[in-house]
């Protein structure tokens, strides 16, 4: 008995080993050897920032598809950029670091709250209920959705409104495309301006609900030279790029415009006064920090 | 109508999950989102009729013949095992699109109790080949149904507030027992 059992456990091993290898040997499929190495470069964290399902996904897409930049990788930031660009012959482009932002002071503004919201704790959920708790409609909900999507722990919440650590944050995306009421944004860490507010609602309406608020006014629309500030569906947008290019010669005519005090400087050390010609400097990050505590 | 009642019993009476409480392990590890828990139980059916057919063969025509039922767990666990290794690279050659959509599951199969489980039940109950195929397809069906219901339940535990101890394995623990208790009330549908 032992001895039948030894050999046919054996025997039942030898085959299957024997038809599996053959297997392996029909079946197999040739990988490109390049994946694995760019996946080695990449960071791993599949925040799924670069547009792709993951780290894989996007790896395979930068080899095979010329179309697809090297640079996508955000939580990998500029030195995977490069890392990959050699991988695979790409030029690397020089993508203007980014960084998100809340476009919403709602502790500034005294905004009230409609009622008290007992609900399941998310903004996804309190918004549901009747536009949310808040008396703006368009206000941080302060439930953190996006600080439970943030896949690199760059945010929290303090006194109902989020904050965003700028060091930690790399851009990847997760949090704008999470908050239901799309109140972040990402910009270009070299940002001279931002709009704290993202009510796309009429100035009396915003008048009524809070103190901080953008009324609309399109003030600064008017007064900014490089005609980088336009209002779409009454929320101002700013052309960050075409106010990088045009540079302080304008003397961030827009922040001083405004009479609410909505437009501010993000980069306070980087006022006016110096010629066109000296390049933007990267500013310190600290600021947008501290702007948005 | 033999057919019929098979397929009821084996879906909601006695569940695989629930009622036999196999292959718990992708039950509580799969079943986060309802993506993953319908690929999780598209991937146990396929493998499970499978293995179930093979393994139905391999007893009457190998064992059977030369008296080693004694040795059935750890045949079909080496016969079970060498067809997921196979099937995965059969897949990856020919199917690719099924490949990737089954991604981790296909190997994580390997040892899930429930295949094994169906494979010696149907030795058990003496079926048919057919019989025996139209089981295994009804027990992965009920599988199928309670992953999915399971990740739908968790998909809502994921907004709402739970206590911190409780967040994760310890309320699906939870989930499980509540839900094998729901479908213990099917026990008296078929006498
Ligand atoms: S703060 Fe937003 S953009 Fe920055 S890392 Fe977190 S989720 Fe990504
Ligand atoms: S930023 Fe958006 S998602 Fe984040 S807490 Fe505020 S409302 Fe919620």
């Amino acid at each position: 008995m032992i001895i039948e059992s030894v050999v046919s456990l054996f025997g039942l091993g030898f085959v299957s080993a024997s038809v599996l290898s053959v297997a392996s040997k029909l079946l197999a499929v040739e990988e490109d050897p390049r994946l694995e190495v760019v996946v080695e470069a990449l960071p791993g964290a599949n925040c799924g920032g670069c547009g792709f399902a993951g780290c894989e996904a996007y790896a395979a897409a930068v080899i095979n598809d010329p179309s697809t930049p090297p640079n996508k990788c955000c939580a990998g930031g500029p030195d995977v950029a490069k890392r990959i660009a050699e991988l695979t012959g790409k030029a690397a482009g020089d993508a203007d670091p980014m960084v998100a932002f809340r476009r919403c002071v709602k502790v500034e503004g005294k905004v009230a709250k409609k009622f008290d919201y007992f609900g399941i704790q998310s903004c996804a959920a309190a918004k549901l209920v009747q536009d949310g708790p808040d008396a703006c409609k368009y206000s941080c909900l302060g439930f953190g959705d996006c600080v439970r999507a943030c896949p690199f722990d760059a945010m929290w919440i303090e006194g109902d409104l989020v904050h965003i650590s700028p060091e930690k944050c790399t851009s990847c995306g997760t949090c704008v495309r999470t908050c239901p009421n799309s109140i972040l944004e990402l910009i270009p860490r070299r940002s001279r301006v931002m709009v704290f507010c993202s009510s796309q609602d009429k100035g009396k309406a915003v008048k009524d609900v809070c103190e901080a608020g953008c009324i609309s006014c399109g003030a600064c629309i008017k007064k900014c030279p490089a005609q980088c500030i336009t209002m779409v569906d009454e929320r101002i947008h700013i052309d960050h790029k075409a106010c990088l290019a045009y540079g302080p010669s304008c003397g961030e005519a827009c922040v001083e415009k405004c009479p609410r005090d909505i437009l501010r400087c993000l980069n306070p050390d980087m006022i006016s006064a110096a010629p066109d010609t000296e390049p933007a400097r990267y500013p310190d990050e600290s600021h947008v920090a501290d702007l948005q505590a | 109508m033999e057919i019929f009642l098979l397929f009821i019993s084996a879906i909601f009476v006695n569940n695989i999950l629930l009622a036999q409480y196999l292959g718990n392990c992708p039950y509580l590890g799969c079943s986060k989102e309802k993506g993953v828990a319908i690929g999780m139980g598209a991937a146990v059916l396929f493998v499970t009729v499978l293995a179930t057919v093979i393994t139905f063969l391999f007893q009457k025509y190998v064992m059977v013949p030369f008296h080693l039922q004694y040795l059935q767990t750890i045949f079909f666990i080496l016969v079970i095992a060498a067809l997921v290794q196979f099937v995965e690279m059969f897949l990856k050659k020919m199917v690719p699109p099924l490949y990737k959509s089954l991604g981790i599951f296909l190997p994580l199969i390997t040892t899930n109790c429930a295949v094994l489980g169906v494979a010696i039940l149907v030795q058990r109950l003496e079926f048919d080949l057919v019989t025996a195929t139209l089981y295994s397809i009804a027990a992965s069906l009920g599988f199928l149904l309670a992953i999915v219901l399971m990740a739908g339940i968790r998909e809502r535990f994921a907004v709402t507030r739970i206590p911190r101890s409780m967040q994760g394995v310890p309320s699906g623990l939870i989930m499980a027992g509540i839900m094998s208790l729901a479908f213990l009330a099917f026990k008296g549908m078929i006498a």
